[in-house]
């Protein structure tokens, strides 16, 4: 290791994070290999490799010959300033080289309050942060993950785009790029050539133009540049790579456990979530499958705790014998099982007894609206019935705190569905009064609720945010409707996700804003205490830009979104049917019921969805 | 009860004391050893560390007890474990011993010490070392005390190794009361500010008993 990185590692919080070393971690010889990328994650060590994406695609990629794939982890605060002060430039964790001698970089963007962080990691690598500065072929900047449902904010800074599941899109670029590189192909030419590969979005070949009023107006693409660009899918989950050999880290992270993917997408359709929609079609692993990979997982890791994870985990089918199988194998190893975003049904309940019968942690629920009818509206089809019914199975089997999560300013939503939250509390506290089983030791009742951000590729993409002062408003009426001191009422505070509904339903222009807040500081913007409201304020004003009219803008039926290039299988027309249906107060039925042709099944090659 | 010795050296001396518990445990669960619990309400695995490393100080003198759940042959854990652990962290040798950690009661280290200017300090430190006592102010959680910290070194030499640095080879009081090399440095800080280092680079050597015999 570098002295000097050595001398600076000793003064900085948590060194354990910049090191590298750990076990499983792949080590190649140089020699050996003719393509390096280095998996970017513009958050903390902690955060990132609690990923799963991370530890699947490098993987992935490292299972291919010649093909070496590192880690690097954005810096926290204390680590960037003597990195910046030594001169020492970002660099990845296995090989301690730095950046500039990759051959790609991949970012993973799974939020936007990431997108500063990105820019921030390029600067420290010593790489110009806009794709126009980068004239050489290598190191590309690329980028994948939720957020690329919408690639625009950060067009101006990557050089493409992998749009959809990257197991197979993502070895696909490299080997192009390696090509490119044997071949001494200049930049354009391979993101030519990169733009054939279904999935890959190269923002350099489209040119968007706007309207007087703001709005785009189209985008004109180069000849060569598909129209749409369509999301890739793994179609059989059970023959992707799937990670057994995961990293383990020598220090705490986020979620310190094996995480067993169940399956992919979602039946349910909840009109406000964006992973519902652009995960989709539903596609599972078999239950050999998963008890054959979490024995593998857990044996290789070490970890004494398992978690199912997946959109909707009580949606799987086949869960009780998984749960059987796990649980068999689990208990005489002292391995606890653990069961993340469960439905407050009866069948989740029960599930839930089942496997959690050492600890009692805190339970949560999230009902998101308060009111029957505007749960109707958001389609989350959970019943006050069942919610409280879930509650009483809690409270008999011991439960005593509980946590409820809400949405304040959802579409339609009046003082009388705010209200309604604190009506449910108290249902909830009575439910708890005549069902405990300990009443002595008391109640906890969090109630939480956050703003609303309206995101791209669902129903309520033309919607308008509330506002952080109405917001605000709703909130003070919540919380004076709330009387009893065993119901806590915390709410999160609106700026960020104000910003988060600017970036994520904003166009090519918010490159500008986003490079703005780079340069007076920004990064890590999903941390309080990095996040600063003045600094975005201040960008979007020097951009010439104003952040209402992309948060707080209600869209015309037929306006030209900038994420419309992207097709992540669910039609614009479906989503559009969504929301009326919304509007008019009706619920559709999850996928199995019935089929309401969204549009993801002919993202399959063969067959309907895995119903 | 059962023991490990082993090196932490390289990136692992950045895992803490708390992470490096972790990380022994998951070990010894992925080399397929169980380890014994405590008795409890709460039981957890009976693991324990003799001195704890402060971070970034190299080692290759850690023990660590254990018990175990079942039997199994010790000699053929260092290289079970070694296939399972993290860069930086070795098992040279598993055994069974009867004594107790608190009779250790001495520790050789060895410390690089880098300077900003190519100075040849072998000889002004050793003289420093010398003085009759060398009393400093010793921080602990709650107050500070002038403690002479004389007693607590056995015997210390440094040497010049090339301008600018030099390598201090010291036996200290390992515990009850413990001298660091850390402390010691901080000593020369306070009393000699001119001969102190830049920066640092500090290794344990081996372990003893009050009779300076090594202490397994």
């Amino acid at each position: 290791m570098d002295a000097e990185l050595e001398r600076i590692l000793l003064k900085v919080q948590k060194p354990a994070r910049y090191t590298g070393g750990e076990y499983n971690q792949i080590i190649k010889d140089k020699a050996e290999v003719d393509l390096r990328m280095a998996f970017c994650f513009p958050d903390t060590y902690e955060i990132g490799m609690s990923n799963l994406g991370l530890q699947i695609l490098y993987g992935a990629i490292n299972a291919r010959p010649g093909m070496w794939c590192e880690r690097c982890f954005a810096p926290w605060g204390d680590m960037e300033e003597e990195m910046r002060r030594a001169h020492i430039p970002l660099y990845a964790l296995e090989s301690g080289d730095p950046l500039t001698e990759f051959d790609a970089l991949g970012f993973s963007l799974g939020y936007e309050m990431a997108y500063t962080s990105v820019l921030n990691m390029l600067d420290l690598a010593g790489i110009p942060v806009r794709s126009a500065d980068r004239k050489s072929l290598t190191p590309l900047i690329f980028a994948g993950g939720t957020s690329c449902v919408n690639p625009e904010p950060m067009a101006d800074f990557l050089d493409l785009c992998a749009i959809g599941e990257g197991e197979e899109l993502d070895v696909e670029i490299l080997e192009l790029l390696r090509r490119a590189k044997r071949e001494d192909w200049d930049k354009p030419r391979f993101l030519r050539a990169a733009a054939r590969i279904p999935g890959v979005y190269v923002p350099s070949l489209y040119e968007p133009a706007y309207n007087g009023d703001g709005t785009l107006k189209c985008v004109a693409r180069r000849e060569d540049a598909p129209e749409r660009v369509t999301k890739r899918i793994i179609e059989d989950m059970d023959s992707a790579f799937y990670p057994t050999k995961a990293i383990v880290p020598s220090t705490e992270i986020v979620h310190d456990r094996v995480v067993l993917e169940l399956f992919r997408g979602c039946v349910r359709g909840c009109r406000f979530c964006q992973a519902g929609f652009v995960y989709r079609p539903v596609r599972r692993h078999s239950v050999d499958f998963l008890l054959e990979k979490a024995r593998a997982a857990l044996e290789s890791s070490g970890y004494e705790e398992i978690t199912l994870s997946s959109l909707s985990t009580s949606d799987f089918k086949g869960l009780p014998e998984l749960t059987d199988g796990l649980l068999e194998w689990c208990e005489p190893r002292k391995i606890s099982l653990s069961l993340p975003s469960l439905r407050a049904d009866n069948f989740s309940m029960s599930l839930m007894e089942r496997v959690q019968k050492v600890r009692k942690s805190g339970l949560t629920f999230a009902p998101e609206a308060g009111s029957q009818r505007l749960r109707d509206v958001i389609n989350k089809n959970v019943t006050e019935e069942a919610l409280l019914n879930s509650c009483r199975i809690a409270f008999e089997g011991g439960w005593n705190t509980l946590k409820l999560y809400f949405m304040l300013g959802l579409p339609t939503e009046t003082d009388e569905d705010v209200l309604a939250i604190a009506r449910l509390a108290e249902q909830v506290l009575h439910t708890w009064r005549e069902h405990a089983a300990n009443k002595s030791r008391g109640v906890k009742i969090t109630v939480s609720t956050s703003m609303f951000v309206p995101k791209p590729h669902t129903p309520f993409q033309w919607e308008a945010q509330v506002g952080v002062e109405e917001y605000l408003r709703r909130v003070r009426l919540l919380r004076d409707a709330i009387n009893s001191r065993s119901i806590v009422y915390n709410w999160h505070e609106p700026h960020v996700s104000l910003i988060e509904a600017a970036l994520s339903r904003g166009d090519r222009r918010m490159g500008a804003v986003i490079e703005e807040v780079w340069k007076n500081g920004g990064r890590l913007d999903s941390w309080t205490d990095y996040f600063s409201m003045e600094r975005w304020l201040d960008a979007f004003r020097a951009s010439g830009l104003d952040p209402d009219f992309y948060a707080a803008r209600e869209r015309g039926a037929d306006e030209l979104f900038p994420w419309d290039l992207i097709d992540v299988g669910v039609s614009r027309r479906y989503l559009a049917r969504e929301r009326a249906e919304a509007y008019a107060g009706r619920v559709t039925p999850d996928c199995r019921v019935k089929c309401m042709g969204c549009g993801a099944n002919c993202l399959l090659k063969r067959g309907g969805c895995d119903e | 009860m059962n023991r490990i010795l082993f090196t932490k050296t390289g990136r692992a001396v950045f895992i803490s004391h708390l992470d490096l518990m972790r990380t022994m445990q998951r070990a010894f669960i992925r080399a397929g050893v169980r380890i014994g619990h405590t008795e409890g309400f709460n039981p957890h695995p009976y693991m324990n560390f003799a001195l704890p490393l402060s971070l970034g100080v190299e080692s290759r003198c850690e023990l660590m007890e254990f018990k175990l759940e079942e039997e199994t042959a010790l000699s053929a854990l260092p290289a079970r474990l070694n296939g399972v652990l993290p860069e930086g962290i070795e098992v040279l040798e598993a055994y069974a011993s009867n004594t107790k950690f608190k009779y250790i009661k001495w520790l050789d280290i060895e410390a690089h010490l880098f300077y900003y200017n190519e100075v040849q300090p072998a000889a002004e430190l050793a003289a420093f070392f010398a003085r009759p006592e060398l009393v400093m102010e010793k921080r602990t959680k709650r107050q500070t005390a002038s403690v002479d910290i004389k007693p607590l070194i056995a015997s210390l030499t440094v040497e010049d190794v090339s301008p600018g640095e030099a390598l201090l080879t010291a036996r200290l009081s390992a515990q009850e009361p413990s001298l660091s090399p850390a402390q010691l440095l901080e000593a020369v800080r306070q009393l000699a500010p001119a001969l102190a280092p830049g920066h640092v680079r500090t290794r344990r050597l081996e372990v003893f008993d009050k009779d300076m015999n090594i202490f397994r």
